[in-house]
């Protein structure tokens, strides 16, 4: 049924008059037009669609619109501040950690999450907090290399 | 000693230059004609503005791989521009020039001539009108950065805008020479990618990401089973969805909404019955099936005579090697966009062969070629299963039924039933060990993999290589339960995890360090070269297997691109488990455009093989494809990437080869001897799971 549904959406406030149990994927990438944000599985097993809410990384194909009312939600299109980009997505730029790009946007995403909660991870613990984003191309040493780069360069949020 | 370039050796494909030849000095030469099919007007390739951009059209198209930059790189390199300044547009059917597809790591080795010599044709161009225009002869000019100036007197100078002024280049010059790998000043060195701030911004676009105005997602009514049979379908408790218009036409039957998320609801409520597949095979069965139904061999290589080597023979060694179909799953599911105006189509389509598709669609719908544009977003990862994108046909004949637009956008589960699967395969070896413990006589018969590296590397007197059916096509009906296709390096992964993993038996049997004997039965100093450099770098130290130490080798010579590689695995023998832990892999491919970029595919190659070789198989039943998703069809995940170590052997005197394929095909084999290294089996069927582990130790 169709309701509106507000909240933040990088930094600022958005209503959406849809139905509340869509998924907020669909929501950001056709009502919302921002394409940043990928399809991958639309089961939440592969991570294309990680964004932030608050600050916690969740699978955007599996997180219903109405969960989000009067939270805040952070995407891929939201990262850069003033232009620049922030300290993960230009490590993933400095280190080509991505080659199709398709699930780039949620692994910078994710990255983000991780720094947040643990400022300084160990190979380890980057490769455990990005085993459920999935990459077909095969980058993931320059992944685990950029996000810990990026953990030396202030990347938490 | 034979002078070279890369342009005129990969211009003759067989043409074979022996490391490490490299003359001290190149001259350059001439440039062939064109490739058949690439046209020879520089304009259809290079488009200077009159502020100096270089604008680059190719018929390729970027899906990770990195083709984008290295062409780039080729078109800066002769036009003696800064890469900054090259902006390439690909795949675009309307303002590129023809290409059959991309694919075989073609793009560097058979297209980057092609574009090098449009470029080095457009600057000997550039400095003849310099030329006229500064007064003086050719032969006194420079070019640096696009502005050509007077050897000396720099004061006197014009920029390729100023002598093109944005328009197209109406002269042709013959015989223009390329540079000489010595003059090079962006080639070889390391470029960042083009694509990188579009992709880490989110900003870059796939075709999922085009919604022209109006336009409608559609998802599709497939059947529960390949071969199953629609009896009867209801779509009225579709058609209540709001906004819903449910389209039956022929074979299909599309629910379509301005929200695909809505539409794929709404397709949920169609009722289909269907008959079932008649198809009984399974994941099991399917290898005595193949055996059986596998269409006659063709023989690839007699040499002298396999009675003789085995007469020769002390020992002999038998096996068979399985592998199971295997799915492309790229993350970017099949996605096509289809806009009709005027009669004429725009497609947007997640396609590796945009100029075929054209084809494809105009053909099926009645057009003429002219009246098709298909345009080719950034891909999200192809494989191979991107060279043929029957959803673009839907998309089209859905937005002319619908009169608006239309996406669609494959399902996973639609992607995984719909995939191309790389084959379902065997490889029968039989071989034998003269008294000297060398290969007396080696006989190799594939059945539905495909020809690629069938050939075996190996110095052997007594040989006989057999090919039965393979990707290609030309199989009996009902070869395979559903569609097969090319999947990156196709064939070549099946055939050389059969034959290194055959090499090393064979070495155990000799009582030899697996090394040693291959190098024992090794005449080309490339190869030699390459094992050597990973041997140095691994540390490797010979030991006949099994020496419990989990350490394997292997190696492979892909389209003259060698590579050899090393590995070392922990094998948890209670559950089976295989831990890759370290992967150095060396590399000949000639001329390296991009080192970074080559790494990248290196790097991608290991990790993805380790999926094949390890946990990637499609279980299937009665026509059904049991896996659906990531769930239970594994790709490679972060906790099992090793450390990876990756090494160019410099050869400058060979082109720059293909890239994207190489090193992938040796990770099945050389998984598999670093397992038998570990615990003395055999794994004769990929992917070796830990239940395939366990079984392999207790049978």
């Amino acid at each position: 049924m169709a309701k509106t549904v507000s909240f933040t959406l990088n930094g600022n406030k958005v209503s959406v008059e849809t139905d509340g149990t869509r998924m907020l994927a669909y929501v950001l990438r056709s009502d919302l037009g921002l394409t940043g944000t990928k399809i991958g599985c639309g089961e939440g097993l592969c991570g294309a669609c990680t964004v932030l809410l608050d600050g916690e990384a969740v699978r955007s194909c599996s997180t219903p619109l109405e969960s989000v009312a009067g939270r805040s939600v952070l995407t891929i299109e939201g990262l850069e501040r003033n232009g620049a980009l922030h300290p993960v997505q230009q490590a993933f730029l400095s280190h080509s950690a991505y080659q199709c790009g398709f699930c780039t946007p949620g692994m910078i995403l994710g990255a983000c999450a991780l720094l947040k909660k643990t400022p300084h991870p160990d190979r380890r613990q980057v490769a455990e907090a990005l085993e459920g984003n999935l990459c077909r191309c095969g980058t993931h040493v320059r992944i685990l290399a950029a996000v810990q780069e990026a953990a030396g360069k202030g990347g938490a949020l | 000693m034979k002078r070279l370039d890369f342009l005129k050796a990969t211009g003759s494909l067989g043409l074979f230059i022996v490391f490490p030849v490299f003359p001290a000095f190149q001259e350059p030469e001439k440039i062939p004609a064109r490739l058949a099919g690439y046209p020879k007007d520089v304009n259809a390739y290079l488009k200077i503005s009159p502020d100096g951009r270089v604008g680059c059209f190719v018929g390729k198209v970027e899906m990770g791989q990195g083709n984008m930059t290295a062409l780039s790189m080729l078109a800066a390199e002769e036009l003696d521009v800064p890469l900054e300044r090259v902006d390439i547009l690909m795949g675009d059917t309307d303002l590129c020039p023809w290409d059959g597809g991309t694919w075989g790591s073609l793009s560097v080795w058979q297209f980057g001539p092609v574009l090098r010599g449009a470029a080095a044709e457009a600057r000997a161009i550039l400095v003849q009108m310099a030329a006229e225009r500064l007064g003086v002869v050719a032969a006194r000019l420079q070019v640096k950065d696009g502005v050509v100036s007077v050897v000396g007197d720099a004061s006197r100078h014009v920029s390729y805008g100023e002598l093109v002024e944005g328009r197209r280049i109406e002269r042709h010059l013959q015989d223009v020479k390329v540079k000489s790998v010595t003059q090079f000043t962006l080639v070889g060195k390391d470029a960042p990618r083009m694509d990188g701030r579009l992709k880490v911004t989110g900003a870059a676009k796939y075709s999922a990401d085009i919604v022209p105005p109006g336009t409608l997602h559609a998802c599709l009514l497939r059947p529960p089973a390949h071969g199953a049979m629609l009896l009867s379908v209801d779509v009225a408790e579709a058609e209540k969805v709001a906004g819903v218009k449910v389209i039956q036409n022929g074979d299909l039957t599309a629910v379509l909404h301005a929200r695909p998320d809505v539409a794929r609801e709404a397709l949920s409520r169609v009722k289909a019955q269907y008959q079932p597949s008649p198809s009984t095979l399974d994941d099991r069965t399917i290898f005595e099936h193949l055996l059986k139904a596998a269409p006659p061999a063709k023989e690839l290589v007699a040499k002298g005579s396999i009675p003789i080597g085995e007469a020769r023979s002390e020992h002999s060694l038998e096996a068979t090697y399985l592998n199971s179909y295997v799915a492309h799953a790229p993350l970017e599911p099949h996605t096509a966009v289809a806009e009709w105006e005027k009669g004429r189509l725009t497609v947007w389509a997640s396609t590796q062969a945009p100029f075929p598709l054209r084809g494809q669609l105009a053909q099926a719908l009645g057009l003429s070629p002219k009246e098709v544009r298909v345009i080719t977003p950034f891909l999200g990862g192809g494989f191979g299963g991107k060279g043929i994108a029957p959803q673009a046909l839907e998309a089209a004949r859905l937005a002319r039924l619908a009169g608006y637009p239309v996406q669609v956008a494959w399902s996973r589960k639609e992607e995984f039933f719909l995939d191309t699967f790389r084959p379902a395969a065997l490889v029968k070896i039989r071989s034998g060990l003269d008294k000297g413990g060398r290969i007396a006589f080696w006989e190799h018969h594939v059945y539905c993999a495909g020809e690629a590296e069938a050939e075996t590397v190996y110095d052997i007197p007594h040989q006989r290589i057999l090919s039965s059916g393979g990707w290609m096509g030309g199989n009996p009906p009902g070869l395979h339960p559903f569609g097969i296709g090319p999947w990156r390096a196709p064939a070549a992964n099946t055939n050389v995890y059969a034959r290194e993993s055959h090499m090393d038996a064979l070495a155990a049997k000799a009582g030899m360090d697996p090394l040693a004997f291959r190098l024992k039965h090794l005449k080309n100093p490339r190869m030699i070269a390459v094992l050597h450099a990973v041997e140095k770098a691994f540390g490797w130290t010979p030991k006949p297997a099994p020496s419990g130490r989990g350490v394997g080798v292997a190696c492979a010579d892909h389209r003259d691109t060698l590579v050899a590689a090393m590995a070392e695995v922990a094998v948890d023998k209670k559950s089976g488990e295989v831990k890759v832990k370290r992967v150095v892999l060396a590399q000949d491919m000639g001329v390296v455009v991009n080192p970074d970029g080559a790494r990248q595919q290196m790097e991608g190659c290991i990790t993805m093989g380790l999926g094949y070789a390890l946990s990637e198989e499609v279980r299937f039943k009665d026509g059904k494809v049991l896996d659906q998703n990531f769930d239970t069809y594994r790709i490679p995940r972060f906790s099992q990437v090793p450390e990876i170590q990756t090494i160019f052997i410099e050869n400058p005197s060979l082109p720059a080869q293909g890239g994207g394929e190489p090193a992938i095909v040796v990770m099945g084999a050389l998984i598999a001897n670093a397992i038998h290294d570990a615990l003395g089996v055999q794994m004769l069927q990929l992917p070796m799971t830990p239940e395939r582990v366990r079984k392999a130790l207790h049978p």
